[in-house]
């Protein structure tokens, strides 16, 4: 027998709050959570909630004043022409950005999970998140240089001898203007290109969870590579499409400085927010406005869980 | 008897290493084939060969006539049963076990009324409804045999499919599946790492060891006359013996092969020290140490038990000691 106790009871007081928490987990999680819980639930949702509460009060269109009334008028504003026209403006743009960004993500996606191995691992990740370290705003900028008339892409136009395709591309209405800089599908381009990595990564992450056993199953019971894509390989990676197309869906809607500084002057609902709470000072039809894409993003998330987007998780 | 699956120096190299080297099968239509062999030994390789998930460095290889080795796996008869299952699960049952017949292109109703039947036939008749991840390891694997045998196939290949069933499971899916092939009469090709499940369900085994097949034949043969120290060793765990030994007792200078269960305590014979003593149930397994070369020993229900340390006497019947390559 040893001398020594089988308890070693010489702790101090770090040593009698470990065992304190050992002894009751629940407390140990509480304590985790806390500080992040009071965080997220006032400073943030309190005051996003501060904010959506004034999208029920109305301004007087005479004295410019908020009547402290709660009224629905000012969701009646956004049933305006001329702010309808914003919202459908914006939820079409999120569409094809997001719908633009899984065609181009998803074989890139696939690629590295699938086939890419050590190094060639390393350069994915590399080549994805780069462009992330850099600022938004360099971004932003570098992409008004390459579309504006004097840029690169004019000029590899014409020096391939196509800029009859791009002059004929850019007049067709809406989508062309004077040059891509200008145009809506010049705003298109950049956020296609700002926010293609939130759409890549979560699609990257779903794919690698996709057993290559059942691909391999897939096709010992006789589908082509082209069916097994659609029977299997999407169905199981749908709930990474869908996680990246919230990120580029709502930050689409929610983004005001690209279609600021590369687009035509047809405004976004992250525009109008801006612009109704600044300068117009109608805090109430700015409030109003932040909330159309948190309710579009609820509807379509129940959506995509009514139509088993998440059944594979 | 026709060939369903012939391998003629089929080799599959991954850079140096050679998963697959040179090896010959033929597999006879009805047949139920069992690839053994330790892990790394190139048993699921060859079945990965058959079902067209890999494709040969060398050789040839023929399904029922046919040379395979440009056919992609969507278009050879055969149908797989994976070790893991891999069941699709965004499916429920009916709809896993009918995706070989959507892809063929039958029609919903015939198709579901098939794969009904299938699960009747694997006794899962009313679980179409389920998704695979609200079933036991043990519904999964019969739901994996249904997807397959839906779609008919002229050779089902299954890779370690009892190897994630507990003990009592997997005995009874030995006597299914061996039931099943009878009355099906297809071709089975079994992979398996378990000597005993091998043994008892196939009609010919292929021991596998380092890419090659080592040795093929009857489980009666590779059982009781294994033609290599690793046949002997890895089957059942035969006593080796080592060449010089078997010169004393027959003058033939070869390996030889004991199983335990044929050497017992004896008055006179060899003189054995008792390592260690272990209680299995049905019998009792002793380890000796004879003359340095080490023996095991299982001793029936009623027998006298020596203790460790002990030193007895140990014999064997001459026609028990099989002379490897005689």
């Amino acid at each position: 027998m040893s001398d020594q106790a089988f308890i070693d009871r010489n702790i101090g007081l770090l040593g009698r709050i470990s065992d304190a928490l050992w002894r009751k987990p629940s407390m140990l999680i509480f304590l985790l959570i806390l500080p992040p819980a009071l965080w997220l639930g006032i400073i943030y949702l309190g005051s996003l909630f501060a904010l959506l509460a004034q999208s029920f009060f109305s301004i007087d269109e005479f004295t410019g004043q908020i009547q402290y009334e709660w009224t629905l008028k000012t969701y009646g504003e956004l049933f305006r022409p001329s702010n309808f026209d914003i919202i459908v403006r914006t939820v079409v743009m999120a569409a094809a950005v997001t719908i633009g960004a899984a065609i181009i993500g998803f074989p890139v996606a696939y690629y590295a999970a699938r086939y890419a191995r050590g190094k060639w691992k390393a350069i994915f990740y590399l080549g994805i998140m780069m462009p992330l370290w850099s600022s938004y705003l360099v971004k932003v900028y570098s992409w008004k240089l390459i579309l504006a008339k004097e840029g690169i892409l004019n000029w590899l136009f014409e020096t391939l001898h196509l800029s009859w395709l791009l002059n004929a591309y850019l007049s067709i209405p809406i989508i062309g203007g004077n040059s891509l800089s200008v145009s809506v599908t010049g705003t298109f381009l950049v956020f296609l290109y700002v926010w293609l990595p939130f759409m890549i990564l979560p699609i990257q992450a779903s794919l690698e969870r996709v057993p290559i056993s059942m691909l391999e199953a897939s096709g010992d019971l006789g589908a082509r590579p082209s069916q097994t894509v659609r029977h299997v390989l999407l169905p199981l990676a749908l709930p990474g499409v869908i996680a990246g197309s919230i990120f580029t869906f709502s930050l689409t809607l929610g983004d005001y400085i690209i279609p600021q500084i590369v687009g035509s002057s047809r405004r976004f609902i992250g525009q109008a927010v801006y612009a109704f709470q600044g300068t117009a000072g109608n805090i109430p039809l700015a409030a109003a406005f932040a909330v159309v894409p948190i309710l579009l993003m609820a509807v379509y998330l129940w959506i995509a869980k009514r139509k088993g987007a998440f059944d594979a998780l | 008897m026709t060939s369903a699956i012939r391998f003629s120096g089929v080799s599959r190299h991954y850079g140096d290493v050679k998963a697959v080297d040179r090896v010959d099968i033929d597999i006879a239509e009805g047949e139920f084939f069992a690839m053994l062999g330790p892990s790394g030994s190139g048993k699921t390789t060859c079945l990965r060969l058959i079902a067209g998930f890999e494709r040969p460095t060398a050789g040839d290889i023929e399904i029922f006539g046919q040379v395979v080795q440009g056919t992609p796996p969507y278009k050879r008869n055969v149908n797989t049963v994976f070790q893991d299952y891999a069941l699709f699960p965004h499916l429920n049952v009916r709809d896993n076990v009918a995706y070989g017949l959507m892809i063929a292109g039958q029609m919903k109703a015939t198709r579901q009324k098939a794969a009904d039947e299938a699960l009747e036939m694997v006794a899962l008749g009313g679980y179409g409804d389920r998704k695979p991840s609200a079933l036991s390891g043990g519904q999964r694997q019969r739901v994996a045999l249904a997807r397959a045998l839906v779609n008919k196939p002229k050779a089902l290949l299954l890779d370690e499919p009892l190897g994630a069933l507990d003990l009592k499971l997997r005995e009874q899916m030995q006597e299914e599946l061996k039931v099943l092939q009878r009355n099906l009469g297809i071709t089975f090709v079994f992979v398996t790492h378990d000597q005993s499940e091998a043994l008892s369900m196939a009609d010919r085994v292929a021991v596998f060891n380092d890419g090659k097949i080592i040795q093929v034949g009857t489980p009666e043969a590779i059982y009781y006359r294994p033609e290599q120290p690793f046949v002997a060793d890895f089957v059942g765990s035969s006593n080796v013996l080592p060449p010089e030994f078997v010169a004393k007792l027959t003058g033939t200078k070869a390996h030889g092969a004991v199983r335990p269960e044929a050497v017992s305590l004896a008055a006179q014979g060899h003189a054995a020290q008792v390592k260690t003593v272990s209680f299995l149930g049905t019998a009792t397994r002793v380890s000796l140490d004879v003359a340095g070369t080490p023996m095991t020993m299982l001793l029936p229900k009623g027998a006298v038990i020596p203790k460790s340390g002990e030193t007895v006497h140990v014999d064997w019947a001459a026609d028990d000691l099989h002379v490897m390559g005689a």
